[in-house]
């Protein structure tokens, strides 16, 4: 039920408020809407109630174990969001002068100092307001430093197949054509293909790693070397720094820009299109490109470096300098764990999937990559379960949702059939993930006993199994008043 | 009705094509690919009189899953497309190997055919386990 259905004209809380009987007569005709405003009429309790039951049913990481692959989903401590809501952050204007935001520009600051630190960049920008913008960011610089070297016949970025969907979407948004390497039977990029399609053409490569089949891609020296050599760029995608954290810098791997999801690795909140964070970090020789505006330290005075101090920047991506309430809780998140804590974050990460993976495994799971480790995720294929029973990993993910437990990621990365993608990420205890274990495992049986039952889940969420043809063929999301 | 799996000719891409007439072939995708691939949401066809080079994207297909490239199995020229799977996608679910056709194009050599994948070598490839 939509609040509008709630609505009833002249609806309000007489007894506790009565209506202001101001006289606004004497605003000029001109000025007049000239249909109803269209706003629901609702007292204030029914408001509170209304949205307090539609939170309910929410499946969120505040109510239910959330193990989606490649998302991150870990809980987002109130630390951060209370000190976040600081009245002296949540007051300030965006176009306030540097001199009255001293203490906020250096949260900022520091911000981008601790980011440098972990990914091993020179140089970073907090401008990007998602990880898409990051993407776009990062892509753009590619393209700026290459334009700027008089470098114009590189036309290509290559992106593994297992890649996320966004890499092959930036690339052509930055006016390039993709060019796709596949992946070896262990998972890792095929450094013999790699070798076949790199050349004075290729601008860059768009790597994740660990990569989204959630093992660590071991060759990334070679990689770095094959592309540096023929004159491309390496491109980070942070989507899964959380595996890595405190433990390698990117940096140190060869890349030379990332961006990075705040909103996954640090801990903000996320789900339901945002808001989001990607900053972006950049070495040495992408340096002048870096979208503006960038905090600057000078003698213990802050201040935004913009297109006059950084003449060859990419340009601004919003307004301002992004979402910095997402921001403000990454940075208090960052100073909460210190240097150990990040390590600690990437241990309990990997320890938490490792220890899933092979419980699943114990209970007749089938691993995509059995004879690899893996990083903060791994991939469970469902095919032999689907030859037998019919059960498809959609089918698995609907039934859990009955469980209690968020589904993980289905039918990505594309390349393993009927697949499971699951990251427990660090905040999970053991009772929880062996709860999941347990459901999996039941399942699996009713699987075997009960096909048709699965095929009709889940039963207990507030709709049931959605028509995902129609709803992506017929998408309709705008609400109409019904008709009187 | 579906072509038999012995007509038709294969790509490692999961394309299929079988000699309709004169001159003319028809091109689709097999039942495995969209077994994998789930339910069709849109398609996406090349033009009447595109010309076609082998290997190259010349149509996309959209599931619930993913938006995949169709490549084309040989060069040529597209003569007709199936007009139908525009508004019934499902079609190419229901009848991937026959009704659920993409395209029919007039081959620059119809030799190129038989260096395309014969039904064992396409079952090899997709179920190098079984047999």
């Amino acid at each position: 039920m939509l609040i509008f259905e709630r609505s009833k004209p002249g609806r309000y809380n007489g007894a506790q408020f009565q209506p202001s009987d101001a006289d606004v007569n004497d605003i000029p005709a001109a000025l007049l809407r000239d249909d109803p405003i269209g706003l629901p009429e609702v007292s204030e309790m029914q408001t509170v109630r209304h949205y307090t039951q539609l939170s309910q049913k929410n499946f969120s990481i505040d109510t239910h174990f959330y193990p989606l692959g490649s998302c991150t989903m870990k809980y987002n401590p109130r630390a951060c969001n209370t000190l976040a809501m600081l009245p002296a952050f949540l007051g300030r204007h965006p176009l306030a002068p540097a001199s009255t935001g001293q203490a906020f520009l250096c949260c900022m600051h520091e911000l981008q100092e601790i980011l440098k630190e972990i990914t091993g960049m020179q140089t970073v920008s907090l401008a990007p307001l998602a990880g898409a913008q990051g993407e776009f960011a990062g892509i753009a610089m590619i393209r700026a430093y290459h334009e700027a070297q008089g470098d114009s016949q590189r036309t290509e970025i290559l992106v593994p197949d297992a890649a996320h969907g966004t890499n092959p979407a930036t690339a052509v948004m930055c006016g390039y054509k993709v060019k796709e390497i596949p992946t070896d039977v262990q998972g890792d990029v095929d450094v013999e293909a790699l070798k076949q399609v790199v050349g004075p053409q290729t601008a860059g490569l768009m790597l994740t790693n660990p990569s989204t089949l959630g093992v660590f891609e071991r060759r990334i020296q070679e990689i770095a070397t094959v592309l540096h050599q023929a004159g491309g760029l390496l491109y980070y995608d942070g989507a899964n720094l959380n595996a890595i954290l405190g433990k390698v810098k990117p940096g140190d791997m060869g890349f030379d820009v990332i961006h990075m999801n705040l909103h996954k690795t640090f801990s903000t909140p996320h789900g339901g299109g945002g808001p989001g964070a990607g900053p972006v970090g950049v070495s040495e020789r992408l340096a002048p490109f870096i979208p503006v505006p960038v905090v600057t330290e000078h003698y213990g005075e802050y201040r935004l470096l913009s297109e006059v101090d950084l003449p060859h920047t990419i340009g601004h991506l919003s307004a301002n300098m992004g979402n910095v309430g997402v921001l403000l809780r990454a940075y208090v998140y960052a100073r909460m764990l210190g240097r150990e804590g990040m390590h600690r974050v990437a241990d309990f990460a990997t320890l938490n999937a490792n220890y899933l993976m092979v419980r699943l495994q114990e209970e007749g799971f089938e691993l995509a990559y059995p004879s690899r480790r893996a990083t903060h995720e791994f991939i469970v294929t469902l095919k032999k379960l689907k030859d037998e029973t019919g059960i498809t990993a959609m089918d698995v993910a609907k039934r859990l949702l009955d469980k209690g437990y968020h589904a993980p990621t289905t039918y990505f990365p594309l390349l393993v059939p009927e697949c499971l993608l699951i990251e427990p990420t660090e905040t999970e205890s053991k009772e929880e993930l062996d709860g999941f274990v347990a459901a999996m495992k039941e399942i699996h049986d009713e699987a075997y006993d009960d096909a048709d039952m699965i095929k009709g889940a889940p039963y207990s969420t507030p709709v049931r199994r959605l028509d995902e043809v129609k709803a992506a063929r017929e998408l309709d999301l705008v609400w109409q008043a019904p008709d009187d | 009705m579906s072509h038999a799996n012995n007509d038709l000719r294969y790509t490692q891409s999961h394309e299929w094509v079988i000699q309709i007439s004169d001159g003319a072939v028809e091109v689709g995708i097999t039942d495995y690919a969209q077994d994998l691939l789930g339910d069709m949401v849109y398609i996406d066809l090349p033009e009447v009189g595109d010309n076609l080079t082998a290997g190259k994207e010349c149509a996309v297909v959209e599931s619930v899953k993913a938006a995949s490239d169709i490549f084309a199995p040989i060069s040529g020229e597209v003569s007709e497309i199936n007009e139908v799977l525009s508004d019934t996608p499902e079609i190419l679910n229901q009848d991937a190997q026959g009704g659920g056709w993409l395209f029919r194009m007039i081959p620059s050599d119809a030799a190129d055919l038989n260096g395309l994948l014969d039904a064992d070598a396409y079952q090899a490839l997709v179920e190098p386990d079984a047999g």
